[in-house]
């Protein structure tokens, strides 16, 4: 499978372990759930990047779900964070909106749903370390305008919407610091979760 | 004088009189009642499979939205054409519609309120589809779940934008007419022509189209440029069949694949038709002329192109399609011989090395190997430079690949 999938980790890094360029995001071992999620909202057109959009195109969905159990399945160890360059006021706004979110703006904790260490929750929520600090400006951006969107009702885009862009670049940079534990386990899932996500069917 | 306005005034007369009754001839009487309803299953199913066949689905499906709905632009040098709703609903799709109203949109392209179709709905082609088939199109399309959605205006410029152009562009390229069979070819050559030149209507990218957007020579389907998504559809004839109907229904062979725009056509609908009617197809195609092995050459590369493309080579290239150009059978494709990295223009071959590639995923081939893309990686000059080597290395002699063309496909639209 890993020759198949040559035409991803031509960008995603050698076996999807993120790339050098400091913006294709590592896939390897993301839950399977989101990955086959994405690859079909690049295929159909929720998420915009035309090169993902194109390569896909042809793909049925039982490809893409073998494509996301693929490189989910794949544990290897990750490289330490790159410096990010942030002011300390920056990195504790990022901190309190990870750990605590903002009440008055009805914005939960990243880690309310991503898991406490940040490192995913279950078969689709993506752990938010070892990421890019500008891919991850670039989601909550695009979040933020639409150009990237989930099933309705879009949990992400509401929070993206109620924080300013100084606040999400604030909790960009403080996660994109964060060093990713040795044996990153996802968390089980959240018995309840604070917003109704139409990703995860909407129930919770 | 009075005599001279007076002819100038017949002579308008004459040429609206024309212009009428060459958009007119072949339309079939208005109906004057609801054509017996004939929703019968076999008929729907029958239905679902030509509309597989014609791909209907594809331009007529918004991206990830629902089936049928319309709404998908279709980039055009004239402006964006909008498919329409084919489900059911009433307000916003086809329930008003009769099988009567259907037939004259596919075979005469006009809509049930007698408004001229703009052509990219390929009604040159389906002109030629039975009356049967006609109807068991419209059964199936009665069939799907009706679906709320105002279709979307053109977005077309002046004068594309008007029923007066579309009546001129009628006058002077449309010929409404059903398929009639050449009594010297066999059935299944016939089944094939039919198919090919009708329903599947391959000429709408297998054909080159004049600058007003009509095809030319539609039926020898010798090749043609895609405008705006910029692939070139090659010259389909002369080809041994069984190789052909193996190709569309796997999407990838040994030595060759098809990808881009022709890699949707198999996953949508190639791979899903009748053996007998792939066949068919490629028994017909094998009989066209084939195309010129290749046109006019452009200046052999430079040895500093050269010298540079094949370090790109055998840095970026070398590990899967291998130091002889021969790749590695059921995985990476040869290069060496690749018909289709030797044609001019050499669009297609920038498109795969900027935008990578897969074939569909099939039934025969569920998990294809992919190309990766390099438009983030390699310049340019460098894509031009690998190319112009790859299409003068293992006895190859074609022209050289500017940079100039890379940049200009680079921006490809993406319906």
């Amino acid at each position: 499978m890993a020759q198949r999938m040559l035409a991803c980790t031509g960008c995603h890094g050698p076996q999807g372990r993120a790339a050098s360029d400091g913006y294709h995001p590592r896939i390897a071992g993301k839950p399977a759930g989101y990955l086959h999620r994405q690859l079909r909202a690049f295929r159909d057109g929720q998420r915009r990047y035309a090169l993902m959009g194109t390569l896909l195109a042809p793909l049925d969905d039982a490809y893409l779900r073998d494509i996301a159990a693929h490189f989910a399945a794949l544990d290897l160890p990750h490289a330490a964070p790159a410096p990010v360059r942030a002011d300390a006021a920056t990195l504790r706004r990022g901190e309190q909106l990870a750990r605590r979110g903002d009440p008055a703006l009805g914005v939960p904790a990243c880690s309310d749903c991503h898991g406490g260490a940040f490192v995913g929750a279950g078969d689709d929520l993506p752990g938010l370390l070892g990421l890019p600090v500008d891919y991850l400006n670039a989601q909550l951006g695009a979040w933020r305008s639409g150009t990237r969107q989930a099933d309705a009702p879009d949990c992400m885009a509401q929070i993206a919407r109620r924080l300013a862009p100084q606040d999400l670049n604030a909790v960009s940079h403080w996660l994109a610091a964060q060093p990713v534990p040795a044996m990153p386990r996802p968390a089980a899932p959240a018995a309840a979760l604070p917003l109704r996500c139409g990703s995860l069917g909407g129930s919770r | 004088m009075k005599r001279i306005a007076a002819t100038l005034a017949l002579l308008l007369m004459v040429a609206v009189a024309a212009l009428v009754w060459l958009n007119l001839r072949g339309d079939p009487p208005a109906a004057t009642a609801d054509a017996a309803p004939a929703d019968g299953a076999a008929l729907r199913d029958r239905g679902a499979y030509l509309a597989r066949a014609g791909n209907c689905q594809d331009c007529h499906t918004p991206r990830g939205g629902a089936p049928y709905s319309g709404g998908r632009g279709i980039p055009t040098p004239f402006g964006t054409v909008y498919s329409s709703n084919l489900t059911p609903d009433p307000q916003t799709g086809l329930g008003a519609w009769t099988a009567d109203d259907f037939r004259r949109a596919l075979h005469n392209g006009r809509s049930r309120d007698g408004r001229l179709l703009y052509p990219a709905f390929p009604y040159d082609a389906y002109t030629l589809i039975s009356d049967a088939d006609a109807d068991a199109l419209f059964a199936y399309l009665r069939s799907l779940p009706p679906v709320m959605q105002a279709n979307r205006p053109h977005a077309l410029r002046f004068p594309y934008d008007t029923q007066l152009a579309l009546a001129v562009w009628r006058a002077l390229f449309f010929r409404p007419g059903r398929f009639v069979p050449d009594a010297g070819q066999p059935a299944a050559w016939n089944r094939g022509a039919y198919l090919v030149q009708g329903l599947g209507h391959c000429s709408a990218c297998h054909a080159e189209r004049n600058v007003l957007g009509a095809t030319r020579a539609a039926r020898e389907l010798s090749g043609g440029f895609i405008p705006m998504q910029n692939w070139f559809a090659p010259g389909l004839g002369g080809q041994p069949a069984p190789a052909v109907a193996a190709l569309l229904q796997r999407g990838v062979s040994d030595s060759a694949a098809l990808l881009g725009p022709m890699a949707e056509v198999v996953l949508h609908s190639l791979q899903h038709l009748q053996a007998d009617d792939l066949a068919a197809m490629a028994q017909y195609l094998e009989t066209l002329p084939a195309a010129p092995a290749s046109r006019a050459h452009g200046e052999a590369p430079a040895a500093a192109q050269l010298s540079r493309g094949a370090e790109l080579y055998a840095a970026r290239c070398r590990d899967c399609h291998g130091e002889d150009g021969r790749g590695r059978a059921g995985a990476y494709l040869p290069l060496a011989g690749n018909r289709a990295l030797l044609r001019d223009p050499p669009v297609n071959a920038v498109q795969v090395v900027l935008g990578g590639a897969f074939p569909a995923s099939t039934a025969a081939n569920p998990r294809p190997f992919g190309m990766p893309p390099f438009a983030t990686e390699l310049d340019d000059a460098e894509v031009a430079a690998v190319l112009s080597y790859v299409r003068n290395a293992w006895g190859h002699q074609a022209g050289a690949v500017r940079a100039f063309d890379v940049q200009r496909w680079r921006s490809s639209v993406r319906p």
